[in-house]
């Protein structure tokens, strides 16, 4: 048995691979004190073979009680081509990261962007934008889809375009179809990243941000023809799955 | 000296006399001291040589700057810098000392965001906030400061520091056509005028020739240096080498090329005992673009905690500063000043357009150094290096050059998510 854990910033993933199959998986929130909250999604397990941790929090992981560690631009690829073995692209969202991640023919990593110091263009922006639209995060997406149009989101720093969903609301603006603008800003940088990348063929979308059905369609509509855009089944669980697989690679290494 | 009990050490009366604020700066010695101490002295296995540049972090407030105020005492000029494109033999040749000023920290950008904009470059503001909040002792020492015209930032900047310490701003030609080539000379010679009228005295064509030697020697000094980081495993850390190549900037230029000297005679004999200070599969990058002023260790410390050793740096304070050397043939005043615009006008910095040399240069200095992988390193709002970036970004997937750009400025925010990137581009780099 390996385990992968992905100590993220908003939640732990974690993944149980044996035989090269997910066996098992858990996520919950990582809390004030993600270490303990790690150990304690670990303890039902039992000891595995090996443990790799990846995410924010891998060097803490390691520190407590990971076997090695990865980054997650590392564990998504492994993640993706497990789903995918052909796919060459990954666009990854998390709670506080935005990634776009280019494979060569092998599956390894030939380059990534990814953003900066804040928080555009990330999950937490879209609960931000959420919370001011007073929608809950599962109604969001669904609202921003409904909406019988849009509305230009001109910001994406999280703090003005706060600001800016607050103004366009006191204008009279309906609040879905700020939702929908709030979504479409997002996928314009995620489409300037790409861009920066050069994707083609199949690109995989990965991170917590892929279960919002409004990010999935509408970057697929961005994205047009050409692509074909892929989501995995859980695909928050990218990260930890390649994460686990990383663990069974390097303990046959050994 | 361990890492728990380096400090670098107090000289409260001097600094008072230099009018400094006191209880202020004595607090920013005790953190480069901590920093310090972590940083460089918990490094595995570095040269015994390294305790010459240890103790000049240990003097970097003290002894130096007394040695500074000894030579103003006997009327030399003691002049500021930011740039590599000072013509520091000039001022040696005056019997004068050249100090690189502090602009590599945060801690005095909240001064300088007093009064300057938020959005220009960190460097910048760092500097100013230096002078303004009083907490630099070299920028309180100096005659003069020397300011150029690189970039926006730094010339409007000027006007504002003039107020605060003198500060004589020379024009670089941002093209190299004949006439570029002209205007500089003639500021260069304006600039040893200058000079003159500071200490009183006209600088001879037999001083200017020993200036040369002196500053030709410290730049050799330090291509050596670079030479030997290209053996594997490497003989020193990034981390030191990088250290070397600021102390350049404020170290007495004799002492400092002998110091490097002896370091490289121990580096030559470890290279081959084959001693190095991570293990020959450690990953090898080269970092290139903007000067990392002290103590900016940010991106050297991101890639030598993760495990892999930094070989070269394409930077101003790096190879920029002492590839080119001065011929010395020469014997008139004239043709000296001559030669060394010639040396001068070969800098490769980004305010040049077109600047294509520098994308040959960073690819030459790859190869050289055993890298394997490219490091791009850019502070935030400088427009020229980061813009520039798009041209060797290019060159190095023409090249497949493992590669990753930075743009990022003091503040440690943006460390988690740095390290993520530098640690994935060294799993790249590993495959």
């Amino acid at each position: 048995m390996f385990i992968g854990i992905d100590l993220g910033s908003r939640t732990i993933k974690l993944a149980v691979v044996e035989e090269g199959k997910m066996m098992a998986s858990a996520i919950a929130e990582s809390g004030f004190d993600p270490a303990s909250q790690a150990l304690a999604m670990l303890a039902p397990y039992g000891r595995p073979r090996r443990l790799v941790a990846t995410g924010y929090g891998r060097h803490l992981a390691r520190q407590h009680f990971a076997d090695g560690v990865i980054t997650e631009i590392k564990a998504h690829a492994l993640g993706v081509r497990h789903h995918f073995p052909e796919c060459r692209c990954i666009v990854d969202v998390g709670g506080q990261d935005a990634k776009v991640i280019a494979l060569d023919a092998s599956g390894r990593v030939s380059n990534f962007q990814m953003n900066d110091k804040c928080a555009a263009g990330t999950g937490r922006f879209l609960e931000i934008m959420a919370l001011t639209l007073g929608f809950s995060l599962s109604e969001f997406g669904g609202a921003a889809l409904a909406a019988g149009g849009e509305t230009v989101l001109n910001s994406m720093c999280t703090v003005f375009a706060e600001s800016e969903v607050i103004s366009l609301k006191n204008q009279g603006m309906p609040a879905d179809r700020i939702a929908r603008g709030v979504h479409l800003a997002v996928i314009n940088r995620l489409a300037a990243m790409l861009g920066r990348l050069g994707c083609d063929g199949t690109l995989a979308f990965t991170g917590g941000v892929a279960k919002n059905p409004a990010m999935v369609a509408l970057l697929g509509e961005r994205l047009g023809e050409g692509i074909r855009l892929l989501v995995p089944d859980a695909p928050d669980l990218a990260g930890a799955l390649g994460a686990a697989l990383e663990a069974a690679r390097s303990a046959e290494a050994r | 000296m361990s890492a728990e009990n380096f400090t670098v050490r107090p000289y409260p009366e001097m600094w008072a006399a230099l009018d400094m604020d006191v209880p202020r700066f004595d607090k920013a010695r005790q953190m480069l001291g901590e920093v310090y101490g972590k940083m460089f002295l918990g490094q595995v296995n570095r040269p015994d040589r390294m305790a010459y540049f240890d103790e000049m972090i240990a003097e970097i407030f003290g002894r130096r700057v007394e040695e500074l105020l000894a030579a103003k005492k006997e009327g030399k000029p003691v002049v500021g810098t930011f740039c590599v494109y000072i013509p520091e033999e000039i001022v040696v040749a005056a019997g004068g000392i050249c100090v690189g000023l502090c602009g590599g920290s945060q801690g005095s950008v909240p001064d300088a965001e007093k009064v300057l904009p938020r959005n220009i470059c960190p460097m910048v503001k760092s500097a100013y906030g230096f002078k303004a909040g009083r907490i630099c002792p070299y920028f309180q020492a100096v005659d003069f400061v020397y300011g150029e015209t690189t970039c926006d930032a730094k010339k409007k900047t000027w006007e504002l520091l003039d107020r605060l310490v003198p500060t004589h701003v020379m024009e670089i030609p941002q093209m190299k056509r004949a006439r570029d080539k002209t205007l500089w000379l003639e500021e260069v010679r304006d600039f040893k005028a200058k000079v003159e009228e500071v200490c009183h005295t006209s600088i001879s064509a037999n001083e200017l020739a020993g200036a040369i030697r002196v500053i030709n020697d410290k730049r050799r000094a330090l291509q050596r240096l670079t030479a030997l980081r290209a053996a594997s495993p490497a003989p020193i850390s990034g981390k030191d080498a990088l250290l070397i190549e600021q102390i350049a900037f404020y170290d007495e230029p004799v002492r400092f090329a002998r110091e490097v000297n002896l370091l490289c005679d121990e580096l030559d004999e470890r290279i081959g005992n084959g001693v190095g200070v991570v293990p020959a599969s450690a990953p090898r990058v080269m970092v290139s673009g903007v000067p990392m002023a002290l103590p900016n260790w940010k991106v050297h410390n991101l890639v030598e905690t993760a495990g892999a050793v930094v070989v070269g740096e394409e930077s101003c304070i790096g190879s920029r500063y002492f590839k080119d050397l001065i011929d010395e043939s020469h014997t008139a005043m004239e043709a000296q000043l001559e030669a060394l615009t010639d040396r001068y006008m070969q800098i490769d910095c980004s305010c040049f357009t077109p600047n294509d040399e520098r994308v040959d240069q960073v690819l030459k200095e790859y190869r050289a150094s055993g890298a394997q992988g490219l490091l791009h390193y850019s502070l935030q709002f400088c427009h020229t290096y980061n813009i520039e970036e798009i041209k060797i970004r290019e060159a190095c997937e023409k090249e497949g050059i493992p590669y990753l750009a930075i743009e990022s400025d003091y503040s440690p925010e943006d460390v988690g998510q740095l390290q993520t990137r530098v640690e994935a581009f060294l799993e790249q780099i590993r495959g």
